[in-house]
């Protein structure tokens, strides 16, 4: 069977259980293509003779009552793999390798996936271009010297350009959003607590979640239905019912009460991004939908609290990389010289930027001006969603101020960098699920984004309601294999 | 609360100084496991032998609390009659060490488990309340060694995570002897919670002592110097004598003092400096988003309070209540768990004023000598109150229990057993004493005739020869009768 590569999950799926594919067969042509695409350098690590190895066991004695039956995936390298390196785009972990394995790529393994490699990411998951990861920049296969978004960018572009049917990211303040609307696929930031983040290198800890990243809204939902589940280990994970959320998928929207909030028609909104913005809207109409104005107040102080917020946990939770027990150490006269060395060689520019602001803002004399304050008007962001929410369903806004841009383009202005989240990061702060799908192009032909935002615990509806627009949008990804010779 | 008579005072020329202490005083939860982590908290295992990815602090590894340790500081909490808190928060709190993993330790900072309460120390001239400030659950660190290489040093986390209650006094401590009352007190009431087992010397009690100095009759706080890590009440009352003549000094010098952080040095019997305030560490302290809120409901304590047993102060009450003990008496009994077991086990079957001076007396003694715990003590409550029967029947003298008590030290045997092989009972035969007495006066005559004509002092001498001869067994009671009649 040829164009494997070019299949969905949900057809690689099929293909399996009606013994069509083999998981060899379909392992080994997502190796191949993973081969041809290195100039991507989507991935940090790869393990593919293993993956292959892997699918001929599988195929030995297929187990096809799993739901991802000897299905080849590489994911996010910030989810620690037992055996396998965990660099979290860093040198400080360069060397590392857990001995244990994160939940969720453990619940994905135990539905039959297979391990193809980890995937590129800015380093500890702190950037909006992986530009910051220490293996360096990853192509966008949209286009040449394209950024794909961060910091889950190795993972979007892996999905863009079909090095894997399905990935996982993670997203803090965006990282799985905003990478998928730069390469025009989907992705699903889950309620905060629904995945459990055990085994997750950590960035911001009340702000990171892990999430499903796909070409299609099906795709997503079935790997999300896979993905959550509540993990005594993670005491901030939550033990709710889950659904079946690939099962449960309804393009059947109607009466759906869908809110527009007028605080995100930001000063400098490109227009493209408004007139998509104004064709989702009438997409939903078509769906059935209701539109409803709404207002999110606090949504300007979004941005600044959360670049209070995530560098202050930041600061502390990387803590722990100081040389002493595992990951890179620099020689040192003595423990002092030997920790400033470490972490001045190990950290890359922007980690140790966040680690200084994160550092600063806890300080004493500042702690109350910076942190408390900030944590004060997440709870206003939040109050601006539940308000909302009595009166819509889910909120409708653009994924990102732009379409992707160029690498290099933002890497000497961080607040430019920073203002690429301002859709996305407000989400976060809120513990909401929230989910790009690919909407239309720019002016380009680079891919845009819309991002509907739910109720917390509510990814049914959001998925929903993507699933409904993907089919009016009928979306088409604009790949031309530019990197294979 | 009665006026301390014996008030400790530094006297220089012409002025008085009271010293005012107050004691942070960490306690290790006595618990199976660690406080968020299922490693062992076993005492003596082989370094790093005892530590979980959690402990070690390896990538993505996350913090789970141990419900069994919110027990044991609620319950802690109970017995020192605090506040307890429905809900409190972990923090954490940052700083770099070899021998901290994760770059910082969770503790409580703002919102602690246990609030305000209260702790009686029973002095020689009277009780005396001490406030307790708070009750926070936090991780201990692991350790640093650094005597086993010219060169490096060795971590060892086997206690990196173990969950430590620390228990913050209000300054109301005045005195090394207070110090070291409030220390046995604390001690006394978390080991009869089986909260803390209070063993020092594997460092399961720590303290750091606050220790500031003032003019006698001043209301006013002087400044204070915190002594790190006292780990024996030994030494934090020589630390304190050091640490506030120190400051006496310099204050009658005309200096100031600063406040600083100081170590205690036991070989040398000082402190000194280890770091100035302007050198205090930021500590930047925030609530560990790993972990929610810690709440509890009022069932879940209430639950906790009908598993607290009768604390030290009630039993004492009790004792001197329902046994006419002295207050004295009662206070060494009750102090800890096992010896006022041990005492309500003797009383069981015998004299209660005769078993409470044997224990104090004798046993205490005896095991003082041979460094032995009461629940290590060669004889059972069981024996011991045989040998007491043995004497209230006037099956043997006190002086002969003495004997029979001595035996029974080498090993726990029957004292009727000992009485009989030894042949070491009483002589209460009236006939049989007569002779013996009769004896005694015929071999003695010059002193009978002198104790006659008036020397009744020689009375005691009679006595003397009759235990002498009757080998101590004589019935001191009828030898007096008969001796009285005879001469």
């Amino acid at each position: 069977m040829s164009d494997i590569t070019k299949q969905s999950l949900s057809e690689l799926i099929k293909n399996i259980k009606d013994k069509k594919l083999s998981s060899t067969e379909v392992t080994k042509a997502f190796v191949e293509r993973s081969e041809k695409s290195k100039e991507l350098n989507a991935y940090v690590t790869e393990d593919f003779s293993a993956a292959i190895n892997k699918a001929k066991i599988f195929d030995e004695k297929p187990n096809l009552d799993l739901k991802l039956p000897g299905i080849p995936m590489a994911v996010k390298d910030l989810f620690c793999t037992k055996n396998i390196k965990t660099t979290a785009g860093s040198k400080i972990l360069n060397n590392f390798i857990p001995t244990y394995e994160s939940t969720v790529t453990q619940n994905i393994w135990n539905e039959g996936a297979i391990l193809l490699g980890k995937l590129n990411c800015d380093e500890f998951a702190m950037g909006s271009s992986n530009e910051t990861s220490f293996f360096g920049n990853v192509q966008n296969p949209i286009d040449k010297d394209l950024v794909p978004g961060g910091s889950s960018g190795g993972s979007s572009s892996a999905v863009a350009a079909q090095l894997t049917p399905i990935t996982i990211g993670t997203d803090t303040g965006g990282s799985i959003r905003q990478p998928a609307s730069f390469t025009g696929t989907v992705g699903l930031k889950p309620t905060y607590g629904s995945c459990s983040r055990y085994g997750i290198v950590a960035f911001a800890s009340s702000l990171d979640q892990a999430g499903p990243m796909a070409q299609n809204v099906k795709d997503c939902a079935l790997l999300h239905e896979i993905i959550s589940s509540y993990d005594e280990k993670d005491s901030t994970s939550i033990d709710f019912k889950r659904n079946n959320y690939s099962k449960e998928l309804t393009n059947n929207i109607k009466g759906k009460k869908i809110g527009i909030p007028k605080e995100y028609r930001v000063d400098g909104m490109p227009k493209e991004i408004e007139d998509l913005w104004k064709k989702g809207i009438d997409y939903v109409k078509d769906c059935g939908a209701e539109i409803i104005d709404i207002s999110l107040p606090h949504t300007n102080y979004a941005l600044p609290t959360y670049y209070i917020v995530a560098p202050a946990e930041a600061s502390s939770n990387l803590a722990r990389y100081d040389g002493v027990k595992y990951g890179f150490r620099a020689d040192g006269e003595n423990l002092i010289d030997m920790y400033e060395k470490t972490r001045s060689e190990g950290f890359g520019a922007e980690v140790q930027r966040r680690i200084m602001i994160g550092t600063y803002v806890l300080s004493s004399g500042y702690y109350d001006a910076y942190y408390l304050k900030a944590q004060k008007v997440r709870k206003l962001i939040k109050n601006d969603f539940d308000e909302a929410y009595k009166k819509v369903d889910a909120i409708l806004t653009p994924s990102t101020p732009s379409s992707a841009f160029k690498i290099g383009e933002k890497t000497n202005d961080p607040v430019s960098m920073y203002l690429n989240d301002i859709f996305t990061v407000p989400v976060n702060l809120a513990g909401l699920p929230g989910i790009s799908i690919p909407a239309g192009h720019d002016a380009k032909g680079y891919p845009l984004g819309l991002q509907i935002i739910g109720k917390a615990f509510d990814e049914q509806n959001i998925l929903n309601i993507a699933y409904a627009m993907e089919e009016k949008i009928n979306f088409k990804n604009k790949i031309t294999d530019w990197w294979i010779k | 609360m009665s006026k301390d008579k014996s008030e400790y005072l530094i006297n220089r020329k012409d002025n008085q100084y009271e010293v005012v202490i107050g004691l942070e005083v960490h306690a290790q939860v006595t618990s199976e496991s660690k406080l968020f982590s299922t490693s062992s908290t076993k005492f003596g295992a082989e370094p790093n032998t005892q530590v979980s990815l959690v402990d070690a602090a390896l990538p993505g590894m996350l913090p789970v609390i141990n419900e069994y340790c919110v027990k044991q500081a609620i319950k802690t909490g109970i017995g020192l009659k605090a506040k307890i808190n429905k809900r409190s928060v972990f923090d954490r709190k940052n700083y770099f060490y070899a021998d901290l993993p994760q770059g910082y330790q969770i503790s409580q900072f703002k919102d602690p488990i246990v609030g305000e309460g209260k702790v009686i120390l029973d002095m020689p001239d009277g009780q005396k309340e001490v406030g307790i400030e708070r009750l926070h659950l936090e991780q201990d660190a692991g350790k640093s060694i650094h005597d086993l290489d010219p060169k490096n040093t060795f971590v060892d986390l086997n206690r990196s995570g173990v969950a430590l209650m620390e228990i913050v006094s209000k300054p109301d401590l005045r005195s090394p002897d207070e110090v070291n009352a409030y220390i046995k007190k604390l001690r006394s009431i978390m080991r009869y919670l089986g909260t803390c087992d209070g063993n020092m010397q594997e460092g399961s009690l720590r303290a750091d002592v606050n220790v500031s100095v003032r003019k006698k009759g001043s209301k006013v706080f002087g400044t204070r110097c915190e002594i790190k890590n006292v780990n024996s009440i030994k030494f934090m009352q020589m630390a304190i004598e050091y640490e506030a003549n120190r400051q006496v000094d310099l204050i009658e010098e005309g200096q100031s003092i600063d406040q600083e952080t100081r170590l205690f040095d036991t070989k040398k019997n000082e402190t000194r400096s280890m770091r100035s305030k302007e050198d205090a560490h930021d500590y930047r302290y925030f609530p560990d988003p790993d972990l929610l809120p810690l709440e509890v409901s009022d069932d879940f304590i209430e639950k906790l309070k009908l598993e607290i047993p009768e604390l030290p102060d009630e039993k004492k009450k009790r004792f001197i209540e329902k046994f006419k003990l002295s207050p004295y008496e009662a206070t060494i009994l009750v102090s800890d768990n096992e010896t006022s077991n041990y005492f309500e086990n003797v009383i069981k079957k015998s004299d209660v004023k005769l078993a409470t001076n044997w224990i104090i007396g004798e046993l205490f003694a005896a095991l003082n000598e041979k460094n032995l715990e009461i629940t290590e003590s060669p004889i059972s409550a069981g024996n011991l109150s045989k040998l007491i029967n043995l004497i209230k029947d006037g099956t043997i003298s006190g002086k002969i229990a003495k004997t029979v008590f001595e035996h029974m030290m080498e090993g726990d045997k029957d004292p009727k057993k000992i009485v009989d092989e030894k042949g070491l009972k009483q002589e209460s035969d009236p006939k049989a004493l007569e002779a013996l007495i009769d004896k005694v006066i015929d071999d003695n005559r010059e002193k009978a005739t002198e104790y006659k004509s008036g020397k009744v002092k020689l009375f005691g001498f009679f006595v003397g020869q009759v235990m002498k001869v009757s080998g101590g067994k004589a019935n001191p009671q009828l030898v007096n009768e008969i001796l009285k009649r005879k001469l």
